[in-house]
């Protein structure tokens, strides 16, 4: 899937997740702000590669700024992104998130 | 060594501070010797003085003690102002020995440590920048923490040798008698102070509202006080309490406000007469809302209610629903203002309130109390001190204290954001398990098995689900996930300790 713009998902409200994707050439790179980076960093991460792979992204520049979303709500902003970043909205791959 | 709530304690800490493991949250009746302060004897002279420095220069040496007091909380000016001239004439090695520490004062704390004029500090907690330094391994000393109760132990006790207490008040008269009713920046009890004016070898009043001699109520006594300087401001009355306090809309804290009500209305205690005593978060303040409606529907008066003081608990004085408040610090300008209005709002001083170790503190009179959490674990063990991330980021206040109730209520929701609240294994124990009798989460209540009456009773009670703790620590683990281990290093920043001095746990340094 071709990146075409910047998409952007999420807010910055608590336990909600923004997620930002631009086009990358070397794999899935992602820059994470979270306050449970701690605890939940590698986990988030894994989240977001795990949904943009599934979705047909294979190199992306990620940047996450995490108010401590679950795992749900992670996979869906980062799936809103994706789509916005592919200019493909009018497709929803809802089956990604399954 | 490991301490009756599994606990590894630093053997070469333990032996070098002579520190004593936990072992028990019952206190029995040992027989304990307290000290005395050095008084030099004044008669007749002039207490008053303009030069701050002067009062320093005269009475600290390098290795003191010096303590303060938290009423003023973030609208404290006397503590920056004393420290800041302490920093300036280059002290080094003292202790700082405050009853707490606020936000106002966590930029000089660190500055002070930094320069080597603090080496030693004892408190009831830490928060924001002071607590991330600490747990980042800013002291070489580990911080002490005592909860309000034990506080006053130590210090009868001589475990804290108060040097010079630096205490702002908001009104005294030029011969040391003080309150902290009257004036621009009153906080209502002088609680907490009390016991510094009373052991500490040096007593200097801060105030900006030198009265007419002499001045009444006295709750800090002329025999006590050694100076009063006047200084410009004392405090910020805007930033001392919050202002009046807001009734949540929060459905979660409602939620557990009701079953916390539903908890305490079908418990034995609850009857003509019965005490309680509530924190000044969102669901307790709830709780008071609920509990009132239940008392006046069912007839039922408490003889008192105890602790830290918010509004909807004087109203409660004001309508005769309560008979009095034993008051040891006053979270709102509500609580405040009804003091010196109201002669059944008592004042008392920390020791009364709750030392673990004189001859009966009100908490021992208590039958309800209900409290908060960072983390509670499935041994109902509570942690008020360090954050889900490891870090010092809260206070022991009188939660020890006050969790020797007959009934200890512990409020928390299930997570918050992504930590969950009810986990296996506590960062910090500061509370031990033992002391608590119930946890009402949004998602149902657990009921600690060795009280079997209480299971029996809230077992009739229609819409009060009762759980198994293990159970809803697996509920919180299903909704956020299994959290990666938090890393610390070998060296122990602070000490926790119980009420009776013992060491309950330690706070390691972060790995970062």
């Amino acid at each position: 899937m071709e990146i075409k713009t910047i998409g952007v998902a999420g807010t910055l409200e608590s336990s909600d997740i923004q997620i930002m994707i631009s086009k990358g050439n070397d794999g899935i790179q992602i820059d994470l702000d979270s306050e449970v980076i701690k605890a939940y960093g590698d986990q988030i991460k894994k989240v977001i590669t795990d949904t943009l792979e599934k979705f047909g992204i294979s190199n992306a520049k990620v940047k996450a700024t995490d108010k401590g979303a679950l795992d749900c709500v992670i996979a869906a902003r980062t799936l809103a992104a994706a789509q916005r970043a592919t200019e493909t909205t009018d497709k929803p791959e809802l089956e990604v998130l399954q | 060594m490991e301490n009756k709530v599994n606990r590894e304690l630093p053997d070469n800490l333990m032996s070098e501070m002579n520190l004593k493991p936990f072992t028990s949250a019952t206190i029995g009746n040992p027989e304990v010797q307290r000290v005395a302060p050095k008084v030099r004897v004044t008669a007749g002279e002039d207490k008053v003085v303009d030069s701050l420095d002067d009062v320093i220069k005269n009475n600290l040496k390098d290795g003191m003690t010096i303590s303060f007091h938290h009423h003023f909380r973030n609208g404290d000016f006397a503590f920056n102002k004393v420290m800041d001239k302490i920093i300036n004439m280059g002290y080094k090695d003292l202790t700082l020995a405050p009853s707490s520490l606020t936000g106002v004062m966590n930029d000089k704390v660190i500055e002070a440590i930094k320069k080597g004029v603090i080496t030693n500090i004892v408190s009831s907690g830490m928060r924001g920048s002071l607590g991330d330094f600490i747990s980042h391994g800013g002291l070489k000393n580990p911080v002490i923490f005592r909860s309000h109760g034990n506080r006053a132990r130590a210090i009868e006790e001589g475990d804290i040798k108060i040097d010079i207490a630096f205490l702002g008040v908001p009104v005294s008269d030029p011969a040391g008698n003080a309150n902290g009713q009257d004036g621009d920046a009153v906080f209502g009890s002088l609680g907490y102070a009390l016991i510094d004016a009373q052991y500490a070898d040096k007593v200097v009043l801060l105030t900006d509202n030198i009265v007419e001699y002499p001045n009444t109520p006295a709750s800090i006594k002329q025999d006590q006080v050694d100076y009063v300087v006047k200084v410009d401001k004392i405090g910020d009355p805007d930033k001392i309490g919050s202002g009046a306090t807001r009734f949540t809309k929060d459905p979660k804290e409602l939620k557990i406000a009701q079953m916390v009500n539903q908890v305490i209305i079908n418990s034995p205690y609850y009857k003509q007469g019965f005490s309680f005593q509530t924190g000044s978060g969102g669901a307790a303040l709830a709780v008071t809302r609920y509990l009132r409606q239940s008392m006046l529907d069912d007839g039922i008066t408490a003889s008192f209610a105890l602790g830290g003081i918010t509004k909807p608990t004087t109203d409660l004085l004001a309508e005769g629903l309560v008979k009095k408040i034993m008051d040891v610090q006053d979270f709102d300008k509500g609580a405040a203002a009804s003091m010196a209005q109201n002669k059944d709002q008592q004042e008392i001083d920390a020791s009364w309130y709750a030392d673990p170790h004189n001859k009966g503190a009100v908490v021992n009179n208590l039958d309800v109390a209900i409290l908060s959490a960072l983390q509670i674990d499935t041994d109902f063990n509570v942690n008020v001190m360090t954050g889900s991330d490891g870090v010092i980021r809260g206070a022991i206040g009188g939660h020890q204290d006050a969790a020797n109730a007959k009934m200890t209520i512990i409020t928390a929701p299930l997570v918050r954001g992504r930590n969950a609240t009810v986990v296996p294994s506590v960062e910090t124990v500061v509370t031990p398990g033992d002391s608590i009798d119930v946890l009402v989460t949004e998602r149902g209540i657990a009921i600690n098995p060795k009280r079997q009456d209480l299971i029996a009773a809230f077992g009739k009670v229609p819409g009060l689900q009762i759980l198994d703790i293990k159970e809803l620590q697996k509920m919180a683990e299903g909704q956020v996930g299994i959290p990666k281990p938090l890393e610390y290093t070998d060296r122990t920043v602070a000490l926790v300790e119980y009420r009776d001095g013992s060491i309950i746990d330690t706070i390691k340094q972060v790995k970062d």
